[in-house]
């Protein structure tokens, strides 16, 4: 690609990540990538070039495509952060080491995913609204202006993952900074990452050891006794073994960030998308049987997911009709793909009846979230609870002062001040 | 309306369980999906489309049959 006669439209050099001009809005740079570049190039905070994908068909395909998984260590890929710095999740560190491709990912990914399918959700769901009452109430007797965040969006879904994994929820502070320095690309130094790693990993492992002693009735326990007593052991591969304490370790350390973090950003932006054209929230308390496609239009309006989903190529791939050559790095907008008009109907529009809303914040293919019927179903009893409780909550800053979250691979807002 | 699922491509995320519960669920061994009808009813008919709309792994496959 080298024939300046063949690119009408060379944009100014696109440096990710990208950002709106509010905490809200899309970049504009999205509608003119999709029209006229869909397979762009853009350098990393690391210096480092990738090809950034933003419309729907091409980030579909490539997310569904078996062969390309996300960079490991291993991989030749372009970097995320700059040399040394970028916590495990961003690195792609061999320290994480859930099976990350082919059968043994599908195998892990079957041993783990029992756990989280949309009927024991369900079954979750009363406890679920108790703690969210419990977590509203303290809020309202706090007093106004409150910080929905702080006070409902962090506590709840890490509540919720601690109790699923029987991990005790006092340690939610340091989870809180071992997950924040695993997603991060630019916030800590090298030193840091690797201390925040060290100590999870001590911590998870401890853990581990203590329900190998004293199982309780809890997924750790459980993956814990279905992979025998094998101390260090490794999975028996290929006859369906069970998880070697290695993997063990990382299964708990992914599950607790991945459970975590993105959760607690989407409860935040969620609310605040709703609330700053309270039009909206006025619609869901008229009919509340909008608050299920209330939620999966909130997930592909989010314009701020974070920087995008990577993946390696291994080998030549075609995307958009363009061959994309091996070793090349590709970078996945999902918002700008939830935004691309080839897709969506008025895509710019938040339609809080859209049906159906085949959106990608959840990924696409074999990799996509093992934990969305769990993040839905947790999405939905906030929304539920908020409206129920507080009908009256409205933001207590103007929309456009909402800042974002800096530095880390998944994106939020820092405060969601509120009002009732 | 005929239904069939490929439970090799089936990634597990529920999904198709939370849009039509009544057509879709998960084995309790692995949370693959099952279908506990291939026929549903038309009143189904819209949750079903929904579901293979929003898939993620485009394992749910419909053919009209009127
Ligand atoms: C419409 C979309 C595209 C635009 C606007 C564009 C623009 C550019 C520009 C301005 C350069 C620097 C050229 C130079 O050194 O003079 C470049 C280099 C290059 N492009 Fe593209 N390009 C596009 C699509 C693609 C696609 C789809 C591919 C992959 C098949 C591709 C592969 C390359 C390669 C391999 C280089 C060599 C430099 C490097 O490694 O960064 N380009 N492109
Ligand atoms: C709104 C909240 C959430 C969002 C937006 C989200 C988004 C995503 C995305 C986009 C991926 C795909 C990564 C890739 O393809 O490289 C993913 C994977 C994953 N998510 Fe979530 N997620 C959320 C909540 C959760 C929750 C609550 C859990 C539960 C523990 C979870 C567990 C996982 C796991 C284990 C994977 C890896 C799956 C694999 O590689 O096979 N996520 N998530
Ligand atoms: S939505 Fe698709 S991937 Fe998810 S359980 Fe149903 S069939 Fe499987």
């Amino acid at each position: 690609m080298t024939d300046q006669a063949e690119r009408p439209y060379a944009p100014p050099s696109l440096h990710l990540p990208l950002s709106g001009d509010t905490a809200l809005d899309p970049p504009a740079e999205w509608e003119e990538l999709r029209a006229r570049c869909p397979v762009a190039h853009a350098t990393l905070p690391s210096g480092d070039t990738a090809v950034y994908l933003t419309r729907y068909d091409d980030v579909r395909a490539l997310l569904s495509d078996p062969r390309f998984v996300r960079p490991t260590g291993r991989d030749n890929a372009a970097r995320l952060a700059p040399e040394g710095i970028g916590g495990a999740a961003v690195t792609g560190s061999a320290m994480v080491s859930i099976p990350d491709r082919g059968a043994p990912h599908q195998r892990w990914r079957r041993r783990v995913g029992r756990y989280f399918t949309a009927k024991r959700m369900t079954a979750l769901r009363p406890g679920m609204t108790r703690l969210a009452e419990d977590l509203v109430d303290a809020m309202l007797a706090g007093g106004a202006p409150a910080d929905l965040r702080a006070s409902l969006g962090f506590p709840f879904p890490v509540y919720v993952i601690c109790d699923l994994l029987g991990v005790p929820a006092e340690d939610r502070d340091r989870f809180s900074h071992w997950s924040d320095s695993f997603l991060s690309i630019t916030r800590y130094t090298a030193d840091e990452i690797r201390t925040a790693e060290q100590e999870f990993v001590a911590y998870m492992s401890d853990h581990i050891a203590a329900k190998r002693a004293e199982p309780a009735d809890d997924l750790l326990s459980t993956l814990i006794a279905e992979s025998g007593t094998a101390e260090g052991g490794e999975s028996e591969d290929g006859d369906g073994g069970g998880l070697s304490h290695d993997e063990l370790v990382a299964t708990g350390m992914g599950l607790l960030v991945a459970g975590h973090e993105t959760t607690a950003n989407m409860i935040g932006k969620m609310v605040a998308m709703l609330l700053s054209d309270r039009s909206r929230w006025e619609r869901l308390l008229a009919d509340p049987s909008l608050v299920r496609p209330a939620v999966e239009e909130s997930l592909r309006f989010d314009t701020n997911l974070g920087f995008g989903l990577r993946r390696y190529l291994g080998e030549d791939a075609e995307i958009g009709g363009h061959v994309v050559p091996a070793g090349s790095t590709v970078v996945c907008s999902m918002p700008a793909a939830n935004r691309d008009e080839r897709a969506f109907d008025a895509p710019d529009t938040m339609d809080l009846a859209r049906t159906p809303n085949p959106h990608l914040t959840f990924g696409a293919g074999p990799h996509s979230c093992l934990g969305q019927a769990l993040a839905r179903t947790e999405l939905q009893v906030v929304l539920e609870t908020l409206l129920t409780r507080v009908p009256t909550l409205r933001l207590a800053v103007p929309a456009a002062e909402l800042r974002r979250t800096e530095g880390l691979i998944v994106g939020g807002l820092r405060e969601v001040p509120v009002r009732w | 309306m005929k239904l069939t699922v490929d439970q090799d491509k089936c990634c597990g995320a529920g999904a198709c369980v939370l849009s039509a519960p009544e057509v879709f669920d998960q084995r309790d061994e692995d949370g693959i999906v099952t279908l506990l009808t291939s026929e549903p009813a038309p009143e189904q008919h819209a949750a079903v489309h929904e579901a293979a709309a929003v898939c993620p792994a485009a394992a749910i496959h419909v053919t009209e049959t009127d």
